[in-house]
């Protein structure tokens, strides 16, 4: 359905050789935990996925195709920072996906076409727990609020494959656990494969399938430019997880996890939101 | 307590706003007194009496040879030359600077070139400009929009480019289109800072206003200071000075109350 392969994929940036060596295969519907020490090319490894970047050598297939070296509308993005419009409103953000698509010249709707838009577009914001907030600035929201306005602005487009750069890394442990939840049901919800980079391992473990490192095998401050990050581990997270699957083995065992009901501190009020 | 904590209440900020403005008018009032006691027909600083003559004379009496109110046919004359002149700028700016910001090709084709219109002093282009384009109105706009839209220009494209990559990618994962892009993600984060870039140029576009106006003209704030000062009829200047200055505060308050109305998200952002 979504699988990525990479071949021998190299990125250099002049004489700075960042990833180098990159062969690996990502399943269909997997959650590809990405973690690594800092510049060692996290960041650049989603670019090229992405298609922001093209790889300097090797090739990047989705489905056996050969990526476009440009973005679109079939792998979705949540940044760290910068994800949402800051001139549109909650609902005006979300809605934007919908609207491209189905305007290409005045990039607006109207009467049925819009109504049916807004529709769907609220159950979104219902979904990630932003009801009662469809008419705020995202300046006015949280930093929590806002990456999960992202992540619903992201999935109206039902892309195939989704990529999150450090999404949760700003947020306070009691958010970021309730965004897990809501990141994991998702999941299990739409035909999504995931990558996610992040510096804390935890996530990691919490929320992927499987979990990959990067790592510069040689460090010397004098060989740095010369030698790229390299996939250092690959583990399986065992018992597996699959999506649309409740785990009979340990249920999510990893988070004391708080439910979303009782965490959230915002505006949406509670229990009306579509599971 | 440091003074940089030291911050003044609602009346005491009141008052210290209007102080300078207050000395500025006893000061004129002492230097005219003084001035007019030494020799009653000095036309230099002319007393509040005089000011208030010439002020009823230009604005409220018909001139005997038009048979118009002077100071108001000045105002529209002005007005209307500034108001063409800054629309043109803002429509050049707007466009040039979108597709200067949003498109690599074309700023590789001209970004160098409006950085280097941008440096030719605009006043130095004005006998070209009379000679070319003859002494009527458009050589006045010209002039104008030759002085202010490069500038506008250039702040736009900046402006553009500071847009974070993240929005155009993202944009991008939302199937946007160039087209679309530029319309719904470019456009509106642009207007609220054309508003304010606008602002900004109305310093230099009444500048080339009135320079335009002191050479050729046969009406206009401009013309009428440069006309009386024939007859060192500073009781004229004065006054039309000062509305000048008040036409560009009101213009300049109407402006951004005008951004925040029609933008108000643009507010948000800097936490105010
Ligand atoms: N556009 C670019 N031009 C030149 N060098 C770049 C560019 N982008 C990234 N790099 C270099 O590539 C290396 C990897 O950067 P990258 O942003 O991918 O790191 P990262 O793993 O995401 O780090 P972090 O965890 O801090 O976000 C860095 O050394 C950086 O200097
Ligand atoms: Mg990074």
């Amino acid at each position: 359905m979504s699988e990525i392969v990479l071949d021998k994929v190299w990125k250099e940036y002049g004489d700075q050789i960042v990833l180098e060596q990159i062969s690996l295969t990502i399943a269909a519907r997997a959650f590809v935990a990405l973690v690594g020490p800092s510049g060692c090319g996290k960041t650049t490894f989603l670019r090229l996925l992405l298609g922001e970047e093209a790889p300097t050598q090797g090739t990047i297939t989705l489905d056996g195709v050969p990526l476009v070296a440009e973005p679109g509308p079939d792998r979705g993005v949540v940044f760290q920072r910068y994800s949402v419009f800051p001139h549109l409103t909650v609902l005006g953000n979300v809605l934007l996906g919908k609207v491209l698509k189905a305007s290409p010249i005045a990039a607006r709707l109207f009467g049925a076409k819009r109504r049916a838009a807004i529709e769907e577009a609220r159950q979104l914001i219902a979904e990630v727990g932003l009801t009662g907030a469809e008419d705020k600035y995202p300046a006015q929201l949280s930093g929590g609020m806002q990456q999960r306005l992202a992540l619903a602005q992201a999935l109206i487009m039902r892309p195939r494959v989704l990529l999150l750069d450090e999404p949760f890394g700003a947020l306070d442990p009691g958010i970021r656990a309730e965004i897990h939840v809501l990141m994991k049901r998702l999941w299990h919800e739409t035909e999504l494969t995931v990558v996610m980079v992040t510096h804390d391992l935890r996530e990691a473990f919490t929320l992927g399938t499987r979990v990959i490192a990067f790592e510069r095998p040689r460090d010397r401050p004098e060989e740095r430019e010369r030698y790229g990050a390299r996939l250092s581990r690959d583990i399986d997270i065992w018992p597996p997880r699959i999506a649309g699957e409740t785990s009979i083995y340990a249920p999510d065992r990893a988070d004391p996890v708080i439910p979303l009901s009782l965490a959230q501190d915002d505006l949406a009020p509670r229990g009306d939101r579509v599971s | 307590m440091r003074w940089i904590n030291l911050k003044p209440g609602r009346a005491t900020s009141v008052a210290l706003m209007l102080a300078p403005f207050a000395l500025l008018v006893i000061a004129y009032g002492i230097g005219s007194a003084a001035r007019l006691a030494e020799n009653p027909g000095d036309k230099l600083l002319p007393a509040l009496q005089s000011l208030v003559d010439a002020v009823n004379r230009m604005a409220f009496t018909p001139d005997v040879r038009t048979g118009e109110y002077l100071l108001w046919s000045d105002t529209a004359a002005s007005l209307s030359r500034l108001v063409a002149a800054l629309g043109i700028a803002t429509a050049i700016a707007l466009v040039t600077g979108m597709v200067i910001g949003m498109f690599p090709y074309i700023r590789a084709l001209l970004a160098p070139f409006v950085a280097t219109v941008s440096m030719v002093p605009p006043l130095a282009l004005l006998p070209i400009l009379f000679i070319v384009l003859g002494l009527g109105e458009t050589a006045k706009i010209t002039l104008i929009v030759i002085g202010v839209a490069p500038a506008m220009i250039r702040d736009l494209a900046l402006k553009v480019l500071e847009l974070p990559r993240e929005q155009l990618i993202k944009a991008q994962t939302l199937g946007g289109s160039s087209w679309q892009i530029a319309l719904r993600v470019v456009l509106p984060q642009i207007l609220p800072r054309l508003i304010t870039c606008l602002r900004l140029q109305l310093g230099p576009a009444w500048l080339f206003l009135i320079a335009a106006e002191a050479i050729s003209a046969d009406s206009g704030l401009g013309y009428r200071i440069f006309l009386v000062r024939r007859y060192l009829s500073m009781d004229v200047i004065f006054p039309y000075v000062a509305w000048i200055t008040l036409l560009a505060i009101i213009a300049n308050f109407a402006l951004d109350r005008l951004r925040i109305a029609v933008f108000p998200w643009s507010n948000l952002e800097r936490g105010a």
